[in-house]
């Protein structure tokens, strides 16, 4: 019965993938956003909704794998291909900071023809100014022990003492293998996205997790993914925040074969899901900039407590034709409106200010 | 026992709200319980069946003596842009029309010039040439009009419109009823005494109407209320509503741009939850997905609301330009949208008749 699965969130227990699948099937809309909030609140029993002011800089478009939900990647040599030198990236998040951010996200393609030497320099160069320097997915961590030879290990350390504290939770799009093959054949599997997580905690760099939803995945894969994150998380507790958006389907192959995107209430019931399941995870972003105000507005109440960031530059979903525009003003008017007293944080999720 | 648990238990003993439970809901923080509320009593009255229907709409002038200031369609007269449409001409746009519109919804400016036979003449046009299909047409505040320009009463104006081939009436035009805020948006317009009068005799006339509320610039939670209530008190004495649809406010292209912010999804949805509750003697409440985007229209179905209205702008206009079959496609995304949120698309016609359930 699902008022039994009800029952045992209610009184905050733990769930199985079964039931996990139930409640993402056949569990009530508003009941499930219910569930979530009582998970939220029991864990941040103020009503503060945090974000951060940061910029998400691509250092470079090129990439070979080419997965085919994938609107940003560009060949070696095609006319918009693109990769920054070290200064005119240090020179972009510069001017960032003076726009008021805290945090630089720095993701890229899988560019092998770039040098280990790079993504070292890069942070030891960003270090030395007062930007946080978030940075780098698993399948980046991956590229570069491939091309320096060095173990997964060794890279960590060495990015370590180059100054990496943190670093972002992406290219995990949905973290089962029946998904994986078919959107994103070329790019590192489940087992070894989790596997450089886990390394990445035990190093002491705190990650985030992700989720790329709304394609070809099914109710299975989404609890198969929290699942599989919330195992490592019980491991090494270095997950900071989970972090779902949905998959869109502009200029790129995947698009074509999906025919509807996801709604609002899909979105909605994922984060209550991810709420309620990720039961060692701090906290939940609602990604606005993916849905835009009103959802991510609405998602405060379904167990979102983090409003996710400002993203003062983000190109990869502006290449699939959306751009959620809004300014630290909005975002806590808006979060306000909601019933929230807003806060900037850090990266770490320690808050700067209240509005 | 909480404000809300005993808001719950007069709802489920079909108790009426007051004044005090509405104001208690606008400013609680508990969005999710009102919905849970609000929903309880959408089942009660339509269960798991959600309404749609696919109407044309004509607005026949921009031309407009009222120049409200929030509006931002009407024109003076010599602009560029500035159109009336003849009787001819709107049958040939409806002869344009995809199979199975079952409702043409006319609105338009109150025209500086056009007598009382020019309305006359379009309705009877419409009727000639589509028999079957519903005309829900003109608001009160064009009744009003009509009424100034022809010097006959309410009363004589709807009669001569009903014999035309006047099935029904919009709702729109009713704002917020407060004297304080027509003063301050629109000067020019019917006050809600005649508006709530105009209601009162179509209703008595056999000529069923709908209300809205437009919401989410400067009216206060107590406007919003009292406005409810008077709709309620009407509904009471001279049944005649079919449904209630609350509009919110897009500040762009008018004067307060810039300087009001578009209504948040959580105030809309506590304002439709709000509207089921009070409008009890209602028995439809629309979640107007055009004015609400169909991200939050989708959700007010969880707060209320049991109809979605089905009226596709940009999918008419893809028509006209020669698409092969954007109603069917609307169709399709209708039903998807109502299925997807959990409940049973049926589609209706004017009245509320069904005319296929998509089980």
């Amino acid at each position: 019965m699902i008022e039994q699965i009800y029952e045992k969130v209610f009184n905050f227990e733990r769930i199985n993938k079964d039931e996990g699948r139930r409640l993402l099937k056949e569990g009530d809309f508003l009941t499930l956003g219910k569930l979530a909030n009582r998970v939220r609140f029991k864990k941040h029993p103020e009503r503060i909704v945090t974000f951060i002011l940061d910029t998400n800089i691509n250092y470079t478009n090129i990439c070979y794998v080419g997965c085919s939900f994938c609107a940003f990647y560009r060949k070696q040599g095609e006319p918009d291909a693109f990769t920054l030198s070290v200064s005119e990236l240090k020179e972009k998040i510069m001017e960032a900071q003076r726009m008021g951010i805290t945090t630089a996200l720095i993701q890229g393609g899988l560019n092998p023809e770039l040098p280990y030497g790079y993504y070292l320099d890069m942070v030891r160069e960003l270090k030395k100014s007062s930007v946080h320097v978030h940075a780098f997915s698993p399948p980046e961590i991956d590229l570069m022990s491939k091309i320096s030879r060095k173990t997964v290990d060794e890279v960590f350390k060495d990015l370590k003492e180059a100054g990496l504290t943190t670093m972002p939770g992406g290219g995990a799009e949905i973290l089962s293998e029946r998904v994986r093959k078919k959107i994103s054949p070329k790019k590192i599997s489940t087992d070894r996205w989790l596997e450089i997580m886990e390394k990445a905690h035990k190093h002491g760099i705190k990650t985030t997790a992700t989720m790329m939803f709304g394609h070809i995945e099914k109710e299975e894969d989404i609890i198969e993914h929290l699942d599989r994150v919330r195992s490592v998380q019980d491991k090494t507790g270095g997950f900071t925040a989970f972090i779902a958006w949905d998959f869109k389907r502009e200029n790129n192959e995947l698009g074509k074969t999906v025919k509807n995107g996801i709604t609002g209430i899909d979105y909605l019931k994922i984060v209550a899901i991810a709420r309620i399941y990720l039961d060692n995870f701090d906290n939940i972003q609602a990604s606005w900039a993916s849905q835009g105000k009103d959802i991510g507005e609405l998602a405060l109440h379904f167990g979102a407590n983090d409003m996710g960031s400002m993203l003062i530059e983000e190109n990869v979903m502006k290449e699939a034709g959306f751009r959620a525009e809004a300014s630290v003003d909005e975002i806590a008017s808006l979060i306000k409106k909601a019933g929230f007293t807003p806060a900037l944080r850090t990266t770490d999720y320690k808050v700067i200010k209240y509005f | 026992m909480d404000k809300l648990a005993a808001i719950r238990e007069k709802v489920e003993s079909s108790e009426p709200l007051d004044f005090e439970d509405a104001k208690y809901i606008l400013q609680s923080n508990e969005l999710l319980q009102i919905g849970e509320i609000a929903r309880s009593l959408k089942i009660k009255k339509s269960g798991k069946k959600v309404y749609f229907v696919f109407n044309k709409h004509i607005n026949y002038t921009n031309l407009c003596v009222s120049k409200c200031k929030f509006c931002a369609f009407y024109r003076n007269g010599d602009e560029p842009d500035a159109y009336t449409m003849e009787p001819e001409q709107i049958v040939q746009e409806l002869s344009k029309m995809p199979e199975g519109i079952r409702e043409v919804h006319i609105v338009g400016g109150l025209h500086p010039t056009k007598p009382f036979s020019y309305y006359i003449e379009m309705l009877k046009a419409i009727k000639t040439n589509f028999p079957n299909v519903n005309i829900k047409a003109f608001t009160a505040v064009e009744i009003d009009y009509f009424s100034k320009i022809s010097g006959l009463g309410y009363k004589e104006v709807l009669i001569e419109l009903k014999k035309a081939g006047l099935d029904s009436m919009p709702g729109g035009g009713a704002e917020v009823f407060s004297d304080r805020v027509r003063k301050k948006l629109y000067p020019n317009k019917i006050g809600q005494e005649k508006w709530l009068e105009i209601h009162a005799i179509a209703h008595t006339l056999g000529i069923p109407t709908n209300a809205t509320l437009l919401f989410g610039h400067i009216e206060s939670d107590e406007e919003i209320i009292s406005h409810l209530f008077k709709l309620r008190e009407l509904q009471e004495k001279y049944p005649g509503f079919l449904c209630f649809i609350p509009l919110s406010f897009h500040p762009e292209n008018t004067p307060f741009e810039g300087k009001i912010e578009k209504v948040d999804a959580v105030r809309e949805l506590k304002v439709l939850a709000l509207s089921r509750l009070i409008l009890d003697n209602f028995p439809h409440i629309k979640a107007y997905w055009v004015m609400l985007s169909p991200k939050v229209g989708q959700i007010g179905l969880h707060f209320g609301a049991d109809d979605i209205d089905g009226t596709i702008g940009e999918e008419r206009v893809t028509h006209a330009a020669g698409a092969k079959s954007p109603l069917g496609l609307a169709k399709e995304s209708i039903i998807n949208l109502i299925k997807n949120a959990g409940f049973v698309p049926v589609e209706r016609d004017a009245l509320y008749n069904e005319i296929e359930v998509f089980n």
